[in-house]
């Protein structure tokens, strides 16, 4: 690994006393797009709540652009956030305030530009995800795909060194996946950003990401190209890869338990 | 006696919690910056939770006026001390039924949307989203709706006592035909600016503040669930109305 700007070292994750990560590492190269994939309820999202520093590791340390997150004020963490931009699942865009507000909203809040230089940035960017037009519409007049477009650009407004994506294409037809998928390679080489998108959509990341990981039963248990994926005779990875119901990874709820039963090896 | 350790920890949780509320207000006082942003914020708040709350606090305050004048004349009538009405009427105005009476329509009208409005925004990730973004929260959402509350309730509550005048005197004068004169010269001369309105201004203060830091707080901490939002707005009419109540007759003690 050349120049990894996210490092997870070990790091493990209990809620209450259910293990959710059990000795989970990962470099993510900057410049990259990588997905974090696995079955729904198998801790991805709680990898992004880690490095973002919402949640803290059990054990291990995670490390984003130099910075241990885990042991960051509150200051310094919110100081970190800057650099990282996330669009939540339903995009979390603000009802109260129109899609031009909404974008605007980190600008006024870090940034001492004039109100005509925040204008110009959110037209900008809401030309480059093709929503130019939209400014003065509420959330609530949006269709799902154009709201996830206009979260995007508002985790981009800032220009982050990374962007975090929980489930980018849930709920979206294919026409809008397409123009999501291709918005988040445009914008990702295009800003120089690394992006890391959690997802268990096989088929749409093959298409997009340049480094897989596969999380089963709170482990790692792959990494790699996707190509390189698609062809792996782990029975874990290959029963995920290609949705099959009989395999290691049970689809039943599995209630505390300790890490060396969480294994499915 | 022994007491089992889950219901110490049930007897122990309102007192956790009352510290909870705490810390979240000495956080929420300590995120203040005098800045044009939380004035602007604060203000648009306050048309939104104490300027729309205004019809129904005035329609109240008219028929408690109203009510109150009807029960007193019935009452005074009885010891040929009828033209009294207004002194009874001012005094249990200002200092008791205009602030209380405004506070609990206030928990009901604004303390609720305010706790809703916010649930909401924690169940649709936006509080989330906020954090995300290194935007405090409880600076730029909690914050302006606890001021505004603040604000609004001693503004309400002198509209309540001049509705509820108004309905005294509609009542009094123009359906009882009482003596314009005397209902005034007693209002004038046996309310006084210490005791009767600083008194009941200092509660709607209180009272204000306390309204508001309930619903921001029970908002805030709202299990991100439809239910969770129900609960949150249940809880904050039930314990505003409560401590209301109680914050009252604490007040009145020391006030009297």
């Amino acid at each position: 690994m050349k120049d990894p700007i996210i490092r997870l070292k070990n790091v493990s994750f209990k809620r209450d006393e259910k293990v959710i990560l059990d000795d989970v590492s990962m470099d993510i190269e900057r410049g990259s797009i990588v997905a974090i994939m696995g079955p729904s309820g198998v801790g991805k999202t709680t990898i992004l709540r880690l490095i973002s520093g919402q949640l803290h590791p059990s054990k291990g340390s995670i490390e984003v652009n130099g910075n241990e997150v885990s042991t960051l004020s509150h200051r310094q963490l919110y100081e970190c956030r800057k650099d990282i931009g996330v669009l939540l699942q339903n995009g979390a865009l603000f009802t109260d305030l129109t899609v031009f507000e909404n974008i605007a909203t980190p600008l006024r809040e870090h940034t001492d530009l004039s109100e005509e230089a925040i204008r110009e940035r959110v037209l900008a960017k809401l030309e480059s995800v093709g929503l130019l037009g939209t400014e003065e519409l509420m959330p609530d007049s949006l269709s799902g795909g154009m709201a996830r477009r206009v979260a995007l650009a508002r985790a981009v407004i800032l220009n982050p060194k990374i962007v975090l994506f929980d489930e980018p294409m849930t709920g979206l037809d294919p026409i809008a996946m397409s123009t999501v998928r291709g918005l988040i390679r445009k914008t990702n080489d295009e800003l120089g950003l690394t992006s890391v998108i959690v997802t268990h959509n096989v088929n749409q990341m093959s298409k997009l990401v340049d480094h897989c990981y596969i999380l089963a039963a709170a482990k790692l248990i792959a990494e790699g190209s996707p190509q390189s994926l698609a062809h792996n005779e782990d029975p874990a990875v290959d029963q995920f890869m290609n949705g099959r119901v009989e395999g290691p990874i049970s689809f039943r709820y599995e209630k505390a338990t300790d890490s060396k039963t969480a294994n499915p090896s | 006696m022994n007491i089992h350790w889950t219901q110490k920890s049930k007897l122990l949780a309102p007192i956790a919690e009352t510290g909870h509320c705490g810390i979240f207000l000495v956080r929420m006082l300590g995120s203040i910056r005098f800045e044009r942003g939380l004035l602007l914020s604060t203000l648009q708040q306050t048309y939104l939770i104490g300027a729309r709350s205004l019809v129904i606090i005035m329609i109240c305050g008219f028929f408690v006026g109203m009510v109150l004048s009807l029960q007193s004349i019935n009452a005074l009538q009885q010891f040929g001390a009828s033209d009294q009405v207004s002194l009874l009427v001012g005094k249990s105005l200002f200092r008791e039924l205009g602030p209380v009476l405004t506070a609990l329509l206030f928990a009901g009208r604004a303390g609720t949307s305010v706790a809703a409005e916010i649930g909401l925004m924690k169940a649709t990730s936006q509080i989330e989203a906020m954090q995300l973004m290194a935007i405090d929260p409880v600076q730029r959402i909690a914050l302006p709706r606890f001021l505004a509350g603040l604000l609004s309730l001693p503004l309400l509550t002198a509209m309540f006592n001049a509705f509820a005048i108004l309905g005294a005197v509609v009542f009094s004068i123009g359906v009882m035909g009482l003596d314009p004169g005397i209902f005034w010269s007693k209002l004038e001369t046996g309310i006084y600016f210490g005791k009767d309105f600083m008194g009941g201004f200092w509660k709607s203060i209180v009272f204000g503040g306390l309204v508001s830091l309930i619903a921001v707080y029970f908002g805030y901490y709202a299990k991100p669930t439809g239910e969770g939002v129900g609960t949150a707005t249940t809880r904050t009419v039930v314990m505003s109305s409560v401590l209301v109540l109680i914050f009252d007759f604490i007040m009145t003690s020391f006030l009297i």
